[in-house]
């Protein structure tokens, strides 16, 4: 049946619950914007494909920011100019998924040059919407990348000249110059044929994705009264006549008949696919049981540092590995220089009944200290009643502080005496589960073979861990009271 | 049950959510849009349908950058049973 009726899409929201003005039902856009046109070309194109659960869009920075007032799909407001590497994010992670890069000349041909120029390089299955008005229309008028030559804006009030500003950048012309673009062309508001055809180009833009053929860009001329100083119906009058000489329209390239449409079916892999894929089978076939700890020790939020090469890190990846097979909530993450050997190097662990929030510690309440600059540095930082291990075989001084537990181990002789200097950091690692009894020793074991490289490391790592855990377990608590 | 039938073609300019941009008066084939003397609360001298000559055409529709401003019918649409139309 013909269509009868021109009303509001439903890829917009009934009302606009989002904007923070008392109306609800009209857009902050300036009369006479296009962006206007785009958002109805747009919705329209998310309702008819049926695609509007799921669409999600990449708002720039611009007026179009907002763009998540109106439109009921997904939405992520990007970095200014990132809005092309979110999309490619955004597409990877899920393939299935609409996604729709809309910016605006300041975000994508000015600061988010690189990123437009790369991802239509790698030829993302994503749509781009690039609306061009010649000029910076939120921040007030500013000369953009697009502006045209002898165009007056604030920052070109003589009207932008060539020998100072540059040439207006003609981003299809550009991206046209890739291989792997598939379907590119320019199209303008200023009339109602050419609306037409911004319309059938929108919607061709988004099919593409739909069909999943490969990437998209639409340019369109659109009008800024405000920024232009000009009323709405002579903004028209000015694409025509001035915006489209420097910007032929014209489709610059359309590939997508010789693309065969991707057949891919959404597949959503199961708990079991998802277990035999990334290897887990192995470890979820046994149990690891939490343990029982001292109140005090719950949720240990963790720091270990000493100099670089010391297995600092792998320390804590260890610790956060065999949290995690526990079933803790539990994050990892480095702090270093850039130094491969040498240096300091420090790591963040939190192993916690509750969710992660920051994986950051500033305050720790275990200090895993491997060298002498690491205790002086971070020992003031510890919580009281928190615990500081330390490697007395390298550090030649104590603690000074006494509100704390503290538990030297000669790590490194430890180690050496296992005839491998480098496996110091499992000692201190065993030690710490050993005093604690924040893990299991069978967890802390099990983690060995997916933390450690050289399968005939293995071995000797074990061991390490097995004598520090001993010393932690056999040694004498200090009484805190003094 | 009585279904509401659109007798003729018809558009409908909301005058609260209209800019007076003028837009749609500028694209119509018919002229038949038209500032009206009045303001909205906004202050804009919003655009309204004259009455009569409406071909239903909607490119008053897609000239109009505001998603629910312009609504257009055409002649025999039925209209939905919570629908109002007033002009």
């Amino acid at each position: 049946m013909a269509k009868t009726a021109w009303t509001k899409s439903d890829a917009f929201y009934n009302e606009y619950f989002r904007n923070p003005n008392p109306d609800k039902k009209s857009t902050h856009y300036c009369p006479g914007c296009g962006h206007g046109h785009v958002h109805k070309f747009l919705a329209e194109a998310f309702e008819d494909f049926g695609v509007v659960d799921q669409t999600i869009m990449i708002s720039p920075v611009g007026c179009s920011v907002f763009a998540y007032y109106y439109f009921d799909t997904g939405n992520i407001q990007a970095a200014h100019g990132r809005a092309a590497a979110v999309a490619t994010g955004i597409k990877r992670a899920h393939p299935h998924s609409i996604v729709v890069s809309y910016q605006g000349d300041g975000d994508l041909a000015a600061i988010g040059t690189a990123e437009l120029i790369h991802s239509a390089n790698r030829g993302e299955n994503i749509t781009v919407i690039f609306v061009n008005n010649a000029i910076y229309g939120m921040t007030g008028g500013q000369m953009a990348p697009t502006t045209l030559k002898g165009q007056k804006t604030t920052t070109s009030p003589r009207g932008r000249d060539p020998k100072n500003e540059g040439n207006p950048v003609k981003v299809c012309e550009m991206v046209n110059s890739l291989d792997a673009p598939v379907y590119l062309e320019r199209v303008s508001l200023h009339d109602v044929k050419h609306r037409a055809k911004a319309r059938m180009a929108i919607r061709k833009a988004i099919k593409n994705q739909v069909d999943g053929i490969g990437y998209s860009l639409v340019e369109v001329l659109s009008p800024c009264p405000s920024g232009w100083k000009m009323d709405p119906v002579d903004s028209m009058k000015w694409i025509e006549e001035e915006m489209t000489k420097v910007f032929p329209l014209e489709v610059f390239r359309d590939r997508s008949k010789e693309i065969e449409p991707s057949q891919e079916k959404k597949h959503i892999p199961t708990k079991d696919e998802i277990i035999t894929n990334l290897g887990l089978k192995e470890l979820h076939d046994e149990a690891f049981q939490k343990t029982q700890m001292a109140s005090h020790y719950k949720n240990p939020a963790i720091k270990a540092a000493g100099f670089g090469g010391q297995g600092i890190l792998l320390l804590g990846v260890g610790l956060a590995q065999a949290g995690m097979l526990e079933g803790y909530n539990v994050s990892w993450i480095p702090s270093y220089g850039p130094e491969m050997r040498g240096g300091t190097a420090n790591c963040h662990v939190h192993i916690s009944e509750k969710v992660v929030g920051s994986p950051i510690v500033s305050k720790p309440s275990v200090l895993l200290a491997m060298n002498r600059p690491s205790l002086e540095k971070f020992q003031k930082d510890v919580v009281k009643e928190g615990l500081i291990i330390y490697d007395s075989s390298l550090i030649d001084i104590k603690p000074d502080r006494d509100d704390v537990e503290i538990l030297d181990i000669p790590a490194t002789k430890i180690a050496d005496e296992l005839g491998n200097t480098r496996i110091a950091n499992m000692v201190i690692l065993g030690a710490l589960v050993g005093y604690t009894n924040i893990l299991n020793l069978k967890s802390l074991v099990a983690t060995l073979p997916y933390i450690i490289t050289r399968k005939r490391l293995i071995d000797v790592n074990k061991k390490a861990i097995e004598k520090g855990f001993e010393f932690g377990k056999n040694f004498q608590k200090k009484d805190l009271q003094n | 049950m009585n279904q509401k039938i659109v007798e003729n073609h018809l558009t409908i300019i909301q005058p609260e959510i209209c800019k007076g941009c003028g837009l749609c008066i500028s694209a119509c084939p018919q002229n038949v849009l038209k500032f009206h003397d009045k303001f909205n609360s906004k202050g804009y001298h919003y655009a309204y349908y004259v009455g009569e000559g409406c071909t239903g055409c909607n490119v008053c529709f897609y000239a109009c950058p505001e998603p629910e401003a312009v609504i257009v019918y055409k002649k025999g649409h039925v209209l939905q049973e919570n629908e109002e139309v007033t002009i």
